[in-house]
């Protein structure tokens, strides 16, 4: 285990490092140095960072339980509005529409009362706690009558599909109170802090960086202990594991909840920094490409979908505004590619190479290697 | 049919789409005792197993354990938990967990995720599994991912892992298939030692490892009991040899 600790404490290193050189390149260099980061580069390594978390959440149930979820990008956009909700009240008399209670959304539809599920986000201590409770309640729910009446595999996705789309259609209406087609938008500030100040988009670029190595950490410990050892049993054979004894609904209902969790996380801290949440998040396609970050990254290995989140999102930027026509046949030929050559990933193929290059050094026999340092795809930890 | 059987198998049926997988099977088993059970494919002993360990649900019967327990009301992890381990007849073990590791998720203890999230390997857990490496042959095996282990080493792992459950019924489903003549004959031997302690039911196709084991044989045929005996008299039995030959 002690070189997959490694991996874990290199990834974990490399992303709060990043972070903060790259805030440091900003804040402190003049804008004419060579080295200097342009103010646009900090949110959008920030939202790098959130669709990282979201990543990581996938590779926890799907790495390592087994469970593919074609929809987990619902549990990000549900933090996201979360935080949202608390953006819009921060708002308070500055809107469009100056109601000092009311966001903007709400008056131009012509509602005159606050709805009963818009009280407590004013205080943004109630709005952190909703941002984990109300994706973890989904979650349970969802999944425990999925896992309850043993829903699983490709199944089990669809129904994550429908879940992700039915929110969609549902936060499309603007009854729901929640902006409907627009979402929201045009927030001023968070903690009193002007968000288009360059000092705040810095600390929520860092601050997202601290919630993915918090989230990492966690997920790391989770899948090292005893519980993360039945979660590979379970994805391996799960009816041995009833036999055995164990209630594997049980270990994946807990699993999936803490995933909810940290999508959630990530989704509420890359609301201020993109500016906007609308239900576009729930689309399906997002949990689609949330899936194939993972699979690029390397499955079951939480380092490599961190990996993968920011490197397939750094090409997406790039190519996007370079060739915009090609970059969704390139996201689709990468993940084709992926599937055929490197089954393991990025990660993959530098755990790969190491191994090799123990083995011809001839240092490390085959009987001598712990367990986990040898384990092929799927369960680098 | 004595207080002293460990399982009692009262009645019972079973209907796929139409198909009587078993039909009014009655079978008891004393405690301690070994069973062969063979029949010909379709006679109905998997999904027998399947019924005593809570896989399936019979649609009509009872299936008592230690002469007060009604398995038929009970999900599988209950079943297990009552002492009833059941090895497939694939080997099924965690391929990506080493050889320690799949015989500590089997040794008994808390099953919840809350323990398993804060649980620490014991000294008691750590000899238990010496012993079960020891009982399976698999001491130099150990730190290996069980992905690597032959066929007959997970057969093998497999075993241990029942073992380690330390059950009071074991129930085992063609474990020689695919083996060689010495790993049958280690087998052979291994239930022997198993079944010191433990009741053992053996369903196996191969005839020359059931003679080996010298237990009482009983033959499913279409979901119920055909015939019941030792090995020589059911070789003997014309029912026998013409359910097995006559078609």
């Amino acid at each position: 285990m002690i070189a997959l600790g490694r991996v874990t404490i290199v990834t974990l290193g490399g992303v709060v490092a990043a972070a903060l050189l790259l805030a440091g390149l900003n804040l402190l260099t003049p804008a004419a140095n060579a080295l200097h980061v342009p103010d646009f580069a900090i949110p959008l390594f920030g939202k790098y960072l959130c669709y990282a978390m979201l990543a990581l959440a996938v590779d926890l149930v799907w790495g390592y339980a087994g469970i593919l979820t074609l929809g987990h990008a619902a549990f990000f956009a549900l933090g996201g509005y979360m935080m949202g909700m608390y953006l819009m009240r921060e708002i308070g008399a500055r809107g469009v529409y100056a109601n000092p209670v009311l966001p903007d959304f709400m008056v131009f539809i012509g509602w005159n009362k606050l709805p009963w599920y818009w009280y407590g986000f004013d205080h943004f201590w109630f709005a952190l706690l909703m941002v984990m409770l109300v994706p973890a309640a989904l979650a349970g729910l969802f999944g425990w009558f999925a896992f309850r009446s043993r829903v699983s595999g490709v199944y089990l996705s669809i129904i994550t599909q429908a879940l992700t789309y039915a929110l969609m259609l549902a936060f499309f209406r603007n009854d729901m109170g929640f902006g409907g087609n627009n979402g929201m938008t045009d927030f001023k500030d968070i903690l009193g802090f002007a968000l288009n100040r360059e000092t705040t988009a810095v600390g929520l670029m860092l601050a997202s960086a601290g919630a993915l190595a918090a989230a990492l950490a966690l997920a790391r410990a989770i899948t090292a202990s005893r519980f993360g050892k039945v979660l590979l049993a379970v994805r391996e054979a799960e009816a041995r594991t009833r036999f055995l004894g164990y209630r594997p609904e049980s270990y994946k209902l807990a699993v999936w909840v803490v995933s909810a969790v940290i999508a959630a996380i990530g989704g509420a801290l890359y609301v201020p920094q993109v500016g906007i949440i609308n239900p576009s998040e729930f689309s399906p396609g997002n949990s689609i490409e949330a899936v194939i970050w993972v699979a690029v990254g390397g499955r079951g290995t939480l380092a490599g979908a961190i990996l993968g989140a920011i490197i397939v999102n750094l090409g997406k930027t790039w190519l996007t505004s370079a060739l915009p026509a090609v970059w969704l046949f390139a996201f689709g030929g990468l993940f084709i590619a992926v599937t055929l050559c490197l089954p393991g990933g990025l990660i993959g193929l530098f755990a790969g190479r190491r191994r090799g290059a123990e083995k011809a050094r001839g240092t490390v026999s085959e009987r001598q290697h712990g367990p986990a340092e040898r384990a092929p795809r799927g369960v680098v930890g | 049919m004595s207080a002293a059987d460990i399982l009692r198998l009262d009645r019972v049926s079973v209907s796929f789409d139409g198909f009587k997988a078993l039909n009014e099977l009655s079978l008891a088993l004393a405690a301690g005792e070994m069973r062969a059970v063979i029949g010909p494919n379709g006679a109905g002993k998997t999904t027998m197993m399947d019924v005593i360990t809570g896989k399936t649900k019979p649609d009509a019967g009872r299936v008592l354990f230690a002469a007060q327990v009604d398995l038929t009301r009970l999900d599988e992890p209950a079943i297990a938990g009552l002492g009833i381990g059941r090895k497939f007849q694939r080997p099924t073990v965690f391929e990506p967990l080493t050889v320690h590791d799949n015989l500590l998720l089997a040794l008994g203890g808390d099953r919840s995720p809350r323990f398993a999230l804060w649980a620490r390997e014991s000294a008691a857990e750590r000899e238990r599994i010496d012993e079960l490496l020891h009982t399976t042959r698999l001491v130099a095996e150990r730190g290996r991912r069980a992905a690597e282990l032959s066929h007959g080493q997970k057969q093998w792992l497999e075993i241990g892992m029942l073992l380690a459950q330390d059950p009071k019924l074991l129930l085992i489903d063609e474990p020689v298939a695919g083996m060689s003549d010495a790993e049958t004959a280690a087998t052979a031997d291994l239930l022997g030692e198993i079944n010191r302690s433990r009741s053992v039911i053996v369903v196996e196709h191969d005839m020359a490892f059931v003679r080996s084991l010298g237990v009482t044989v009983t033959v499913l045929h279409e979901g119920a009991v055909l015939a019941e005996g030792s090995i020589e008299e059911i070789q003997a039995d014309p029912r026998v040899v013409e359910v097995y030959l006559g078609r």
